[in-house]
């Protein structure tokens, strides 16, 4: 069974649909990418996943279950997601460590001592072991970024959120956190990931998926997408990433 | 693409959302209800109820009470509308002065600090004696000797004081990359804070201000201990001839009267500012 299905999703915002009608479907330990211009619609998807944004129509379904229906608890689906923001959304006035055993603790009710023992394991996995005591305006955005990942970890997510990661970064930076996703799919993490790196979105996804003004135009294999793309204005987007050399 | 016709599992989405609302206002309306007479029982049924009606529940003295409870209260408006305006620009003067890094200027640097640390240490109660008895004491030429203005220039002194640390606070949370912005824009210090710091900051603050206006209306009943004849004074003055105290009771609501509509517009403004940061 699919980890998650999206059957004909509306999203409207003051009387402008940003997503129409979206069908997706997400397999176990799959990796896709949703790549498209800014206002594509790309984030609200994710957004709608989360449900920090109430869809309007159609359904999304995670492990079979819906989560769009309105007697659904939210926050034991939530339990489920992680989900990384482009502006890492690290909570300033905790040390690292205490930022990644806060849900563990507080929500899934795992004791302080072996919640501090899977983040140091966490932090050490990813080469921060000497920060969990730092705060975040102690670090480099990289590492803030890495942490916020083993943050979401932390909870052993069923499926992981990624929005625009790297956005924020400097190139070098940027690296680090690619290195850390990279590894978490060879963990078999299932991943729904937006970006703007196309040539790691072609390393990276099982399937990329290419949004235009709400829709999801195409979708395909990363081979076939960046190669033999169908539709004109796909070829139009990559072109115009290709001319500003982000590819 | 084709349009966003409604699919019939919206509909019944919907449909289940409006009965989940209605369910949750019918409780909400219940428990209000059930709230309500719980304390009303509670209260009227306790043993000196009775007692506690006749004294402050009298319907005759609060008709007797209301033209001059009411006439002394638009004294109370009318401190509070003058001190408001001044207590603003007092505040700023202050918090900006306090700001201020050139070292030629540290006397008025320390000035303000002085004052700030004084005027919010007095009760504003003792800066209303000290105002209303000692200023005409001095007998200088040009001492204002109304007791209401004197009740404003008290309060103003007193609320100055805070009102400046919220300026301050305002001021101070306004990242330091915008005075950077606009430092490199070749802004001076000045035009630097009229232009960029200020409008931030003054939006940041409209509600803790807000607050402290509040507070202040109901302040202006202080200034009843040195004499003029606002809606506290008319009531005791009603209460003493009558040792029924239904005018305090008259004083009170007309006070709350004018607070709720300020702490309405709080209320408003903080959502606006939650809405615009796109909560």
């Amino acid at each position: 069974m699919s980890v998650l299905t999206m059957e004909g999703v509306w999203k409207n915002f003051h009387g402008h649909s940003v997503l129409r009608g979206i069908d997706l479907e997400v397999e176990a330990h799959e990796v896709v990418s949703l790549i498209g211009a800014s206002g594509s619609g790309k984030s609200t998807l994710l957004r709608c996943v989360n449900l920090l944004e109430t869809v309007d129509d159609g359904a999304i379904h995670l492990d079979g279950e819906e989560i769009t229906d309105p007697r659904v608890d939210v926050d034991g689906v939530r339990k489920r997601l992680g989900i990384v923001f482009q502006a890492f959304n690290l909570f300033p006035h905790m040390t690292v460590l205490d930022n990644i055993t806060l849900a563990p603790r507080q929500v899934h009710g795992v004791a302080k001592a072996q919640a501090e023992e899977e983040a140091h394991a966490l932090l050490t996995r990813f080469g921060l072991a000497q920060k969990a005591m730092a705060y975040p305006d102690q670090l480099s955005g990289g590492q803030q970024q890495r942490v916020a990942i083993i943050r979401a970890l932390a909870t052993q997510p069923r499926l992981m959120l990624l929005d625009e990661v790297t956005s924020a970064l400097d190139p070098e930076l940027v690296l680090e956190v690619l290195g850390i996703i990279r590894e978490l799919k060879e963990s078999g993490m299932t991943m729904i990931l937006t970006t703007h790196e196309m040539s790691f979105c072609r390393d990276i996804s099982d399937t990329v998926c290419f949004l235009d003004g709400g829709v999801l135009l195409e979708k395909g294999p990363p081979e076939q997408i960046f190669s033999e793309p169908e539709h004109a204005r796909t070829r139009e987007f990559l072109g115009s990433v290709l001319r500003s050399g982000r590819f | 693409m084709s349009e966003w016709v409604k699919s019939d599992r919206q509909k019944e989405r919907e449909r289940v959302r409006t009965v989940r609302a209605r369910r949750s206002a019918s409780i909400a309306t219940v428990s209000t209800v059930v709230f309500i007479v719980l304390v009303v029982w509670l209260v009227t049924n306790s043993p000196g109820w009775p007692r506690v009606s006749e004294t402050f529940f009298d319907r005759e003295q609060l008709v007797k009470a209301l033209p001059d409870v009411l006439s002394g209260f638009w004294l109370n408006i009318k401190i509070f509308l003058i001190a408001e305006p001044l207590i603003l620009v007092v505040g700023l003067l202050v918090a900006l002065a306090r700001g201020i890094t050139t070292p030629a200027f540290f006397p008025i640097r320390a000035l303000a600090t002085l004052y700030t640390d004084i005027f919010r240490g007095v009760p504003t109660i003792l800066v209303i004696y000290l105002v209303g008895f000692g200023l005409p004491a001095l007998r200088l030429q040009g001492v204002p000797t109304d007791l209401a203005t004197l009740g404003v220039i008290a309060l103003t002194l007193s609320y100055g004081a805070y009102v400046a640390e919220v300026f301050r606070s305002g001021i101070e949370s306004i990242h330091p990359s915008q005075v950077a912005a606009a430092r490199s824009l070749g802004l001076s210090h000045v035009r630097t804070m009229r232009f960029v710091v200020l409008p931030q900051a003054t939006r940041r603050v409209v509600p803790p201000l807000l607050n402290d206006f509040v507070s202040l209306q109901k302040d202006t009943a202080l200034v009843a201990t040195i004499g003029p004849l606002e809606a506290l004074r008319q009531a005791q003055i009603h209460a003493a001839s009558t040792f029924n105290y239904t005018p305090y009771l008259v004083a009170a609501l007309l006070f709350i009267l004018l607070t709720i509509p300020m702490a309405r517009l709080t209320d408003h403004l903080a959502a606006r500012t939650r809405r615009r940061r796109g909560a």
